[in-house]
């Protein structure tokens, strides 16, 4: 079962490998890691989607926590949280392809960043599941690059990480 | 006035108590040997950097106090890893201060430099590379604080060149606090209020005791609490000491090379009490076969340890010392109850005299060959009291936990958890060192003691009057064992040809060496040995093919034990 778990961290050296190391070494997955500082400058937060179930999730929380610089560690996936993620495409647009293209981005509330003669660079923001729509639509018009930024979580209402 | 970083290295290790430290100098770390030069803090120059970090280990085990280990840059740090990461497995307290290029070199593949912090990040409890002076005070203060509480473990500081010749004004932090770190001590009083309501109405209850109990030094509270609800208790190799061999509801080590009745004992118990242990695989043997009629009661300081291999039915976290002073109490709290209990339990107890009694831990005795259980049960019972015992890895090893009679707390050194080859000589040298003038006996095998037998000299130039008994069968035996049992005897690599002169390598190092292949000798040799005021080296030479039984073979239960080869 996919999880998604946030992560306060002490935003010092080697911080980053020590997360990622734990995964690594105790043979848990990783399917997307996002991380940035939060409003304190010496923390920071990472958002960690991955798979397993009851048994590996239960020890991944631990291991997480067992780290000494592991702040609070929270599974998302029982509760209610909003979760957004952030693609740019660039996709090939030329002149019979151009308006679809644009079409495809206004149904989706997309943005056009950039624009070249032969190309046009899409702003996606949203769940993971509409980026892939959006993927598979403009996939036929020839996808020249693709970079995710892995969905970053945050709880509703009252529920999540103080920090 | 202002002190440079290795002074003030060197002044925070005074203030935390540090009295030895062992070690090994190097280009990254000369700065510190030049201040250490003038500080009361006594340095121990072990043959190698594994054998620093192993006597530093000695030296935590046997008196509860944090290790520390000095070493330079590249080489030196990287002969540290075998030794951080036993002792990590292990759960001891140390601190490893490790040189480092200077700041402005570092990532440039400089000579001697290792990212040792990336390296250890997997094996340390934690580590810090310093990269500002400033920082310096408070890393050590973290790095002392985090090694000894919680569950323990090593920590590694590495302290660039540069950072050991800057200088500030000094002063050490009193206290320390971590937003990220915060270790439980006291247990819940309502889990442990279930736990002595679910001991009072057992009826096969067993206490399977772990490293963690000898870690917390609660072997009183665990030895009142066995006897005032009579409960038999079963030790992890890390927990042989932890209870007295020889006491009547002592049923020896569980697992893999288990005692017939303590593996009866936890496979028919309706109640297995794990305290600070950690259901290791060479304890449990198949996991589904592993104590499946009993409710299972864990108390851990680690949460982490909880439900990690088996679904325990009443988790307690916390400090063993807090928990089990708060479960006597509630006991005491309720004599009628725990009269009462004590008399429901005489049948299992009967039951267990029974199996003691079908299949007594013993071997086939021989008056032509050394056994080297034989040697085993001679030093057990011609040592002091209070020896302190240390072993390598292998057969020997397994023997000593089965054959020794274990008498006080502190008192077994062996590496556990990660089974380090090469760590009974150094552990014992760092337990001499700790206690100048108790018994320290390396119960060691050929093989292992090979790995690291350049200590010899530091025995010798400290006066360490170590005792190394090497039960010598020209075989890596413990691996010959499996050869012979499960690889239908093809020995691939496993004799270990070249016979060697142990008592003229004892010699060239200025030790004493003795040998002997009589049986009939055995016993004089052990006590020349423990009459000379130096440290001595004493060879058997043993019967070859001998093996470890009993014998859980791999993938089965540990009730499918077998009983002799």
């Amino acid at each position: 079962m996919k999880h998604t778990i946030s992560v306060l961290v002490e935003n010092e050296f080697g911080v980053l490998a020590r997360v990622a190391g734990l995964f690594s070494g105790r043979g848990f997955n990783i399917e997307s890691l996002s991380v940035a500082p939060t409003l304190e400058p010496d923390t920071s937060r990472m958002t960690i989607v991955t798979r397993g179930d009851d048994r590996i999730l239960e020890q991944v929380t631990k291991q997480l926590n067992k780290l000494i610089s592991t702040i609070k560690v929270v599974d998302f996936t029982d509760d209610e949280y909003v979760e957004r993620e952030l693609a740019l495409v660039k996709v090939t647009a030329e002149s019979d392809s151009r308006a679809e293209v644009l079409r495809i981005v206004d149904i989706f509330r997309a943005k056009v960043v950039d624009v070249t003669p032969k190309s046009y660079t899409v702003e996606i923001t949203g769940a993971p599941a509409k980026i892939d729509a959006v993927l598979a639509l403009l996939t036929p018009m020839g996808i020249k690059e693709v970079v995710r930024s892995g969905p970053v979580v945050i709880g509703r209402g009252s529920k999540g990480v103080a920090g | 006035m202002k002190l440079t970083g290795s002074q003030i290295l060197l002044e925070s290790l005074r203030l935390e108590g540090v009295e030895t430290v062992f070690g090994y100098p190097g280009g990254a770390v000369i700065n510190i040997y030049d201040d250490l030069y003038d500080s009361p803090i006594k340095h121990i120059l072990t043959r190698h950097e594994q054998a620093a970090v192993h006597a530093a280990d000695g030296y935590a085990r046997t008196t509860g106090e944090v290790g520390v280990v000095i070493a330079t840059s590249g080489p030196g740090a990287t002969n540290t890893v075998t030794g951080i990461a036993t002792a990590y497995m292990d759960s001891i307290p140390m601190v490893i201060i490790t040189g480092q290029v200077p700041t402005a070199l570092i990532g440039n593949d400089a000579f001697q430099e290792a990212d040792i912090c990336g390296i250890t990040r997997p094996c340390t409890k934690h580590n810090f590379l310093v990269q500002d002076l400033r920082d310096l005070p408070l890393m050590i203060k973290k790095a002392f604080f985090i090694a000894r509480t919680g569950r323990p473990g090593p920590v590694l500081i590495d302290l660039p060149k540069d950072i050991q010749v800057a200088s500030m004004k000094f002063s050490y932090p009193d206290t320390v606090k971590m937003r990220g770190y915060k270790p439980t001590v006291d247990g819940d009083e309502r889990q442990i209020g279930k736990a002595a309501q679910m001991l009072l109405k057992a009826k096969r209850p067993v206490f399977y005791v772990g490293g963690g109990a000898s870690l917390a030094d609660v072997c009183p509270e665990l030895l009142e609490l066995a006897e005032l609800l009579q409960i038999p208790v079963t030790t992890t190799l890390m927990a042989m000491a932890a209870f007295p061999g020889e006491h009547p509801l002592a049923l020896g080590m569980l697992g893999m090379h288990g005692t017939y009745f303590a593996n009866m004992s936890v496979t028919e118990c309706d109640l297995l009490v794990a305290i600070g242990a950690r259901f290791d695989d060479r304890v449990t043997g198949r996991i589904d076969a592993f104590a499946k009629k009993a409710k299972i009661i864990q108390f851990d300081i680690d949460p982490s340890s909880i439900h990690k291999i088996v679904r325990v039915d009443l988790p307690v976290v916390g400090d063993l010392k807090s928990v089990l002073t708060t479960l006597l109490r509630q006991l005491k709290e309720q004599p009628q109850d725990v009269a009462r209990q004590v008399e429901q339990t005489a049948d299992w107890r009967k039951e267990i005299v029974g199996w003691k009694a079908k299949h007594p831990m013993g071997y086939q005795s021989s008056k032509s060959v050394i056994k080297p259980q034989y040697v085993i049960e001679k030093i057990s019972e011609l040592s002091a009291e209070d020896a302190i015992i240390t072993t390598e890895v292998g057969q020997h090893q397994m023997w000593t936990a089965q054959f020794f009679n274990f008498r006080q707390p502190r008192t077994f050194l062996t590496s556990g958890g990660l089974g380090t080859m090469g760590y009974g000589l150094p552990a014992a040298l760092g337990a001499q060192v700790a206690f100048p003038n108790r018994q320290v006996i390396d119960i060691s095998g050929d093989g292992s003691f090979q790995m690291n037998s350049q200590e010899l000299a530091t025995l010798v130039q400290y006066r360490l009057p170590v005792k190394i008994a090497i039960l010598n069968n020209n075989f890596l035996g413990m691996v010959r064992q499996w050869q012979q049992l499960f690889f239908d005897k093809r020995y691939s690599q496993t004799c270990m040809e070249l016979p060697i002169d142990f008592v003229k390598l004892a010699e060239a190092y200025g030790a004493t060496g003795l040998s002997t292949d009589k049986v009939d000798d055995v016993e004089t040799v052990i006590k020349k040995a423990f009459e000379i005021d130096g440290p001595v080296l004493m060879e058997f030479k043993v019967s070859r093919e001998e093996n470890v039984m009993p014998m859980v073979p791999a993938g089965k239960g540990i009730h499918e034990m077998v009983l002799a080869s």
